[in-house]
C-alpha cells in the first residue's frame, strides 16, 4: 500500500477477501485516492454499502462505515445524509445490489438528487453467491443461472440514473484508474446525487464462464473496449460498435434534497408555513 | 406552572406527540392505513422543531432510512401497519443485531395479507416477537388509551435509547383511530433518556463491548470514532467474525441485555385481582371491553379480575403468576386466533386452565362477549 | 540495491498476474506460483502502472522525493 493512502485504510484488516484478479481492490484504492485528493474532513465521512462482494469494501476503509442489508445501502445512506447533511456520505454498491434488489431505492435517491457519492462496482455478476446473472449481465452471457446464455435484457445503469434525475453520472474502469479517481473527485464536488459506474472484473465467476481468459486478459478487455466520451464525439458510429464510453456522461447540477429540506425548515420556523 | 387544556385527541396523534416530546427528530415512512396520520403529523411538526421527515419509496426504505439517521445520533421513529410491518422485518432484525435504537409504531389491522386496512385486529403479537429470522430480544408496548399512546411512545423512545434496541409500540386500529379527551403531561415532567455515548478516545472504543451493563456505548457517526456497523455476526470491535465462542458471547449478551433489565422494562396493570377466581388477561383495545366486563360482573358478585400486560414483550410472567392465588380459570380475549393466550398458557397452565376468546372478523370484542365467556366457565 | 525501484509485499500478492502483464518495460514477472517478482529492476521506469492496478496493494513504487 502506498504510504500516503495508508491512513485511509484499516491496514490490519488487509489482505481483503476478494479473489485473485478481482477488480474491486483497484476501485477501492481509487476511492481512497479521490477522498485523499479532495481534502474532505475524514472524521465527517461515512461510507455505506449493501451486500455482495463490492459491499465488503467499507470494512477495509478507515471511516465511519455502515455495511447494511442487500439492496438497502441507499436508503440507509439517505437517512445518514438527511439526518446530518454535514457528513460526506459515500455509497459503495454492486450491480445486483443497486439495480435488482435495490433498484427502487436507486431511482428514488437519484430522483431526490440527494447529495450522495455512489460508486457502483459493476462486475456484471453476483460474485459472492457464485455467479448468477444480474440486471447488468449483458444479454446472452453465461452465468450460473443462465447456463444457455442470459435471455434477459440488461440495464444501462448510467442511462437509468440520468433518466431518474442524477445530477452527475460518470463511468470509469479498473484499468482507467486515473480517470476513475478524477470521476470520483468530480462526484464528491457535485452537490447532488453522483453515480460513478466503475467497471470491474470478476475472473472467478464471470470471466471463467464467458471464456474471457485471465484477470490480466479481462483488464485488457476493459482497456481495449473503452472509448473516452470526448473522443467518441469525433468518431463515426461504426467505430463505436461494441465499445462503451468512459468519462463524464452527464453533469447538470440542480436543487439538492437536503439543502431544500433545510430551506423548508428555515421557512417553516420563520413563517410557520 | 403552565395551565393545560384538555383536548380531544386521536391515538395516532398521541403517538406522534409522544415521540416528539421524547426527542424524536427524524421520521421516515410510507403511507399505509391505519397508521398514516402519524406520518402526516410528523411531516407537519418535525420541521418546526428542526427535525426531518421523509416519505420513502417503500416500507423497507422507511425502516432502513431511520436506522441510518439513528447512527448519526438522532432519535428516530417509523410507523406502519400489517403489510408494511411485514416488509420491515429484515431491517428490524438488523436493528436488533447492530443494536440501533429505533421505535416502530404498528397500528395493527386485520390480516394476513392486505386483510382489512380499516379493520381492527391484534394479529401481530407473535410477529412482533418472532417476525424476523434468528433469535433476538425485542420490547413491545401495548397502549389501551389515547393517553397511553402518548406516554408509552415516550417510554418506547426511552427504552430504545437506554437498551440500544428496536422497540415496538403496538396499537390496534381502534386505539389508533379512537379519540379521547386527554391532558398530556408537560415535557418538563417527563423523564427523557439519551443513549450512552462513549467517553473514551476513539482508539479504545468498542461499540459492542461486553461489560457488566451489557449495553455498549454508541458513538454518533461523524464524531471521529470511525466505527464499523454490520449485520454480520461481529466481535466487540464491530467487525465480522466467524469464531463460535465470540458469536456465542455476543448473542448471549444481546439476549441477556433485555432480560437483565426486565424489572424496569415490564409494565402491567391489574384490576380487582385480590380475590379474583376468574382472571381475564387482556391488552390493547380489548382490555377496555374487559374492564367493563369486570365492573358489570362484580356488581353481580362474580369474583373476576383483569390483568393487563402493557409490556407485551418481554412478557410480565412473574407479575401474572403473582395474581393467581385464588384463580380457578383464566380467560384471554384477543382479536386473533390465540397468540398471547399461548404465552399465558405457558406461564399459568400449572395453576389454572386457560380459555381463549378469539374474534377475527373485523369487529371489536364487546364487553358482552367477554361477560358471556366468563359465565360460560363459571 | 539502494535504488530498488519498487517494493513487493509477497504476503499480500495473490498472484493474479495483472501487474506484470501490464508492465510496459517487462521489469516484473511471475514466479512459479504466479506471484510477482522484480526480475529486471534496471528496466523499471517507475511508471506506477503495476502499483495502481494491483488489486491487493502488494506493490509500492519508490518515488523520488520532490
Amino acid at each position: 500500500m502506498r504510504p500516503d493512502l495508508q491512513h485511509l485504510f484499516r491496514m490490519e484488516k488487509l489482505p481483503h477477501i476478494w479473489c485473485p484478479g478481482c477488480g474491486h481492490g483497484i476501485i477501492t484504492r481509487a476511492i481512497a485516492e479521490a477522498i485523499n485528493e479532495s481534502g474532505i474532513d475524514l472524521d465527517k465521512t461515512v461510507i455505506v454499502s449493501g451486500i455482495g462482494c463490492s459491499s465488503r469494501a467499507p470494512g477495509y476503509m478507515n471511516f465511519d462505515t455502515l455495511h447494511t442489508l442487500h439492496g438497502r445501502a441507499l436508503a440507509f445512506a439517505t437517512g445518514v445524509k438527511l439526518a446530518n447533511p454535514e457528513l460526506n456520505v459515500f455509497v459503495i454498491t454492486g450491480d445486483g445490489d443497486a439495480t435488482a434488489i435495490g433498484g427502487n431505492h436507486f431511482i428514488h435517491a437519484a430522483r431526490r438528487n440527494i447529495d450522495l457519492t455512489v460508486i457502483l462496482f459493476n462486475n456484471n455478476i453476483y460474485g459472492m453467491t457464485g455467479g448468477q446473472y444480474s440486471p447488468l449481465t449483458p444479454t446472452g452471457k453465461m452465468a450460473a443461472t443462465s447456463p444457455y446464455g442470459n435471455p434477459e435484457n440488461n440495464f444501462d445503469v448510467a442511462a437509468l440514473a440520468i433518466a431518474a434525475g442524477a445530477s452527475f453520472v460518470a463511468r470509469g474502469t479498473a484499468f482507467h484508474d486515473k480517470l476513475l479517481v478524477n470521476s470520483i473527485k468530480e462526484g464528491i464536488k457535485n452537490k447532488g446525487f453522483s453515480l460513478i459506474e466503475a467497471l470491474s472484473m470478476c475472473p472467478t465467476s464471470y470471466g471463467r464462464r464467458n471464456k474471457m481468459g485471465s484477470a490480466a486478459d479481462m483488464i485488457k478487455h476493459l482497456k481495449d473496449n473503452a472509448v473516452n466520451v470526448v473522443t467518441a464525439q469525433k468518431l463515426p458510429p461504426e467505430k463505436l460498435e461494441g465499445k462503451f464510453l468512459i468519462g463524464t456522461l452527464h453533469y447538470k447540477p440542480y436543487r439538492e434534497f437536503t439543502e431544500e429540506y433545510d430551506k423548508l425548515i428555515a421557512r417553516v420556523q420563520k413563517e410557520g408555513k | 406552572m403552565k395551565k393545560r387544556k384538555a383536548r380531544l385527541v386521536q391515538g395516532n396523534r398521541a403517538c406522534a406527540e409522544g415521540a416528539l416530546a421524547a426527542g424524536v427528530r427524524f421520521f421516515a415512512g410510507y403511507p399505509i392505513t391505519p397508521s398514516t396520520e402519524i406520518a402526516e403529523i410528523m411531516s407537519e411538526e418535525l420541521p418546526k422543531l428542526g427535525g426531518k421527515f421523509i416519505q420513502m419509496e417503500d416500507e423497507i426504505g422507511g425502516m432502513t432510512c431511520i436506522l441510518g439517521a439513528a447512527l448519526t445520533g438522532k432519535k428516530v421513529l417509523t410507523a406502519s401497519s400489517g403489510p408494511g410491518i411485514s416488509l420491515k422485518q429484515e431491517a428490524i432484525g438488523y436493528a436488533a443485531l447492530a443494536e440501533i435504537p429505533c421505535v416502530i409504531v404498528n397500528v395493527q389491522r386485520l390480516g394476513p395479507s392486505t386483510g382489512g386496512p380499516t379493520s381492527t385486529a391484534q394479529g401481530d403479537i407473535m410477529q412482533a416477537r418472532w417476525g424476523t429470522h434468528g433469535d433476538h430480544p425485542i420490547i413491545a408496548l401495548c397502549p389501551s388509551s389515547v393517553y397511553e399512546c402518548f406516554t408509552l411512545t415516550v417510554t418506547a423512545v426511552n427504552y430504545a435509547e437506554k437498551y440500544r434496541t428496536p422497540v415496538y409500540v403496538l396499537l390496534d386500529e381502534i386505539i389508533g383511530h379512537m379519540r379521547e379527551k386527554v391532558e398530556f403531561p408537560d415535557i418538563s415532567e417527563l423523564e427523557i433518556i439519551d443513549r450512552k455515548r462513549p467517553d473514551c478516545p476513539p482508539v479504545d472504543y468498542l461499540p459492542y463491548k461486553i461489560d457488566k451493563t451489557l449495553i455498549p456505548a454508541m458513538a454518533d457517526f461523524g464524531t471521529g470514532y470511525k466505527w464499523h456497523v454490520t449485520g454480520l455476526m461481529h466481535d466487540e470491535t464491530g467487525f465480522p467474525t466467524g469464531k463460535p465462542e465470540i458469536i456465542d458471547a455476543q448473542l448471549k449478551r444481546l439476549m441477556n441485555k433485555i432480560e437483565k433489565y426486565e424489572d424496569e422494562i415490564l409494565l402491567w396493570e391489574d384490576i380487582e385481582t385480590d380475590d379474583a377466581e376468574i382472571l381475564i388477561v387482556a391488552y390493547g383495545s380489548t382490555a377496555r371491553s374487559a374492564v367493563e366486563a369486570v365492573e358489570n360482573l362484580r356488581t353481580e358478585g362474580i369474583k373476576v379480575g383483569l390483568f393487563r400486560p402493557i409490556t407485551i414483550w418481554p412478557f410480565p410472567e412473574k407479575a401474572l403468576r403473582s395474581k393467581l392465588e385464588n384463580v380457578k380459570h383464566i380467560i384471554v380475549p384477543e382479536m386473533n386466533y390465540g397468540q398471547l393466550s399461548l404465552e399465558v398458557e405457558r406461564v399459568c397452565k400449572d395453576k389454572a386452565p386457560v380459555s381463549g376468546l378469539y374474534k377475527v372478523n373485523s369487529l371489536p370484542l364487546s364487553p358482552n362477549e367477554v361477560m358471556a365467556k366468563v359465565r360460560e366457565v363459571l | 540495491m539502494a535504488d530498488k525501484p519498487l517494493d513487493i509485499d509477497q504476503k499480500s500478492c495473490k498472484g493474479c498476474g495483472i501487474c506484470y502483464s501490464l508492465c510496459p518495460k517487462k521489469a516484473i514477472t511471475g514466479d512459479i506460483r504466479g506471484k510477482v517478482v522484480l526480475s529486471a529492476p534496471d528496466l523499471c521506469s517507475r511508471c506506477g502502472i503495476c502499483e495502481s492496478h494491483c488489486p491487493d496493494y502488494a506493490i509500492f513504487v519508490r518515488r523520488e522525493k520532490k
